[in-house]
């Protein structure tokens, strides 16, 4: 099908994107990879009067690690470009072990980690790898920049807490203290699947000892969930089996899901059990699959 | 509403067109310029029989603007190789029989072409993984991973033999 009619502009830089935004209100919409928007649109399952294509802002496209360990990444920083980075695997494993498992490998050329956060779709994988990471988000416009911590960016399904004319510049990762472990566990019927449940969780240790824990559901939920229990039972603690087994009953607890095409409610709570479990015990998830 | 005049390199060749800004690319390639190698296979972005290269990377084409290769390059399967001088991945299907309707063989092979040219080595793991993004419903896909092989050998050879010519 084709999209409804539309004005289109390709602006070079971000003032100039946010004097259009600015021009269109809430009509207008953010063209990122366009992964999600233009299947969407192509369905007129939206018709937004404006796209503001920001593909053409080069200062857009770029992850970086900053002195201190933290990670930021750009608005055009493509799920292809985490999958193949360099900085991932040593220091940021949960990321590393989400990035190919997004999509599929030609969708992850053109999709943007921050538009996946923007689009919030509840089977979203990068928000609950940001729950767990503690991620922010970096929102500008025309009066300046504003940090939302990631908990607070997704409020409700395909809504996030951007203000009209706004623009999610970059994501952002805190650095890490200790020794950092951690994976991403996805459970999916086929390549390019959105997850029948996923699990993400990040650790950080002394000496063997957990300091924090971050665990994100995918899948599981009206939304991706941080299972702030399950965490809170992890730190202080060495990760023992049976700490182990308490963290990913109550991960299973935290999970709402709902019996639909991709599994019974009762199969995926096992999962995200199971998923929290293996990622606690130190498994990694065969990268291909 | 407004036509919008961009020129995009398909296959080598700068073409100017006028288009609406919500016309996509694989409309553009098929319709507008009569390249109907590029095939489309679905409405919800899953298929991959549309993929083409855009600056050298695999897109999907039904899920791109026509308007946002302005400025920039296209490859179709059109301009993979020639009747007379196939290109190692046209040779590879041939060869080892990747495909049996068609229909998804130009997205394949432009996916296969950008894995490949990535990682002229890969095994038939990387080859699966990469190919993963692009359906078919005939073969089973068995042949395709064979063909995506032999098309990566016969490519290694070729420039293993084009660096030798320049030692010599
Ligand atoms: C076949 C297929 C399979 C997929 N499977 C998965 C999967 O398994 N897991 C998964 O997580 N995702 C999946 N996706 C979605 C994919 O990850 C998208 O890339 C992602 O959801 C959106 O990123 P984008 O850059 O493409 O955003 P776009 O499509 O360009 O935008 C999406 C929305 O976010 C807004 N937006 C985007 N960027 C910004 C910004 N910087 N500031 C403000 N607003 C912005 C847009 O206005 C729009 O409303 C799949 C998509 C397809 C087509
Ligand atoms: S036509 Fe199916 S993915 Fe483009
Ligand atoms: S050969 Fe028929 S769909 Fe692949």
């Amino acid at each position: 099908m084709y999209p409804s009619r539309f004005r289109y502009e390709a602006p070079r830089s971000l003032g100039e994107a946010f004097a259009l935004l600015a021009e269109h209100g809430d009509e207008a919409k953010v063209l990122a990879g366009g992964q999600s928007l233009i299947p969407l649109v192509k369905l007129r399952f939206a018709a937004p009067a404006m796209l503001v294509d920001i593909n053409g802002i080069p200062e857009l496209a770029y992850h970086r690690e900053d002195a201190d360990g933290s990670l930021r990444i750009g608005a055009l920083c493509r799920h292809a470009d985490l999958e193949r980075s360099p900085l991932l695997p040593g220091n940021h494993p949960t990321m590393a072990a989400a990035a190919p498992l997004v999509a599929d490998p030609i969708v992850r050329t053109r999709g943007t980690l921050v538009g996946s956060l923007c689009h919030a779709d509840p089977q979203g994988d990068w928000a609950s790898v940001m729950l767990a990471l503690n991620g922010e988000i970096i929102a500008q416009g025309p009066n300046g920049r504003r940090t939302i911590p990631a908990v607070d960016f997704v409020v409700g399904p395909f809504q996030n807490a951007l203000h009209p004319g706004e623009i999610a510049v970059e994501a952002r990762v805190p650095a890490a203290r200790g020794t950092v472990s951690g994976s991403y566990l996805k459970l999916e019927r086929r390549v390019g699947d959105f997850a029948t449940a996923g699990v993400a969780v990040a650790i950080e240790s002394v000496g063997g000892q957990v300091i924090r824990a971050g665990i994100g559901l995918t899948g599981v939920g009206a939304g991706n969930i941080k299972a702030v229990e399950a965490e809170q039972s992890l730190v202080g603690y060495t990760l023992d089996p049976d700490v182990i087994a308490r963290a990913a009953e109550l991960a299973a607890g935290a999970a709402r899901p709902k019996t639909d095409h991709r599994g019974s409610a009762e199969y995926k709570r096992h999962v995200v059990a199971t998923f929290v479990r293996r990622a606690l015990s130190g498994y990694r998830a065969p990268v291909a699959a | 509403m407004e036509e919008r005049r961009i020129t995009v390199t398909v296959n080598g060749e700068p073409r100017t067109v006028e288009i609406e800004p919500r016309l996509l690319l694989a409309h553009l390639l098929r319709q507008g310029l009569g390249l109907t190698g590029t095939h489309i296979g679905c409405d919800t972005t899953n298929c991959g029989a549309c993929t083409v290269l855009y600056d050298g990377r695999p897109v999907k084409s039904c899920t791109m603007l026509a308007v946002q290769a302005d400025g920039h390059e296209v490859t179709t399967v059109e301009g993979l190789g020639t009747p007379s001088e196939l290109d190692p991945v046209q040779e590879g299907f041939t060869t080892e029989h990747g495909l049996q309707c068609g229909f998804c063989t130009p997205g394949m092979m432009m996916a296969a072409k950008a894995l490949i040219t990535e990682n002229p080595n890969p095994t038939e793991e990387d080859v699966r993984w990469g190919l993963s993004g692009n359906l078919c419903r005939c073969t089973g896909y068995q042949n395709i991973v064979k063909a995506v092989l032999w098309a990566a050998e016969k490519q290694r050879a070729a420039s293993a033999a084009a660096s030798t010519d320049v030692t010599v």
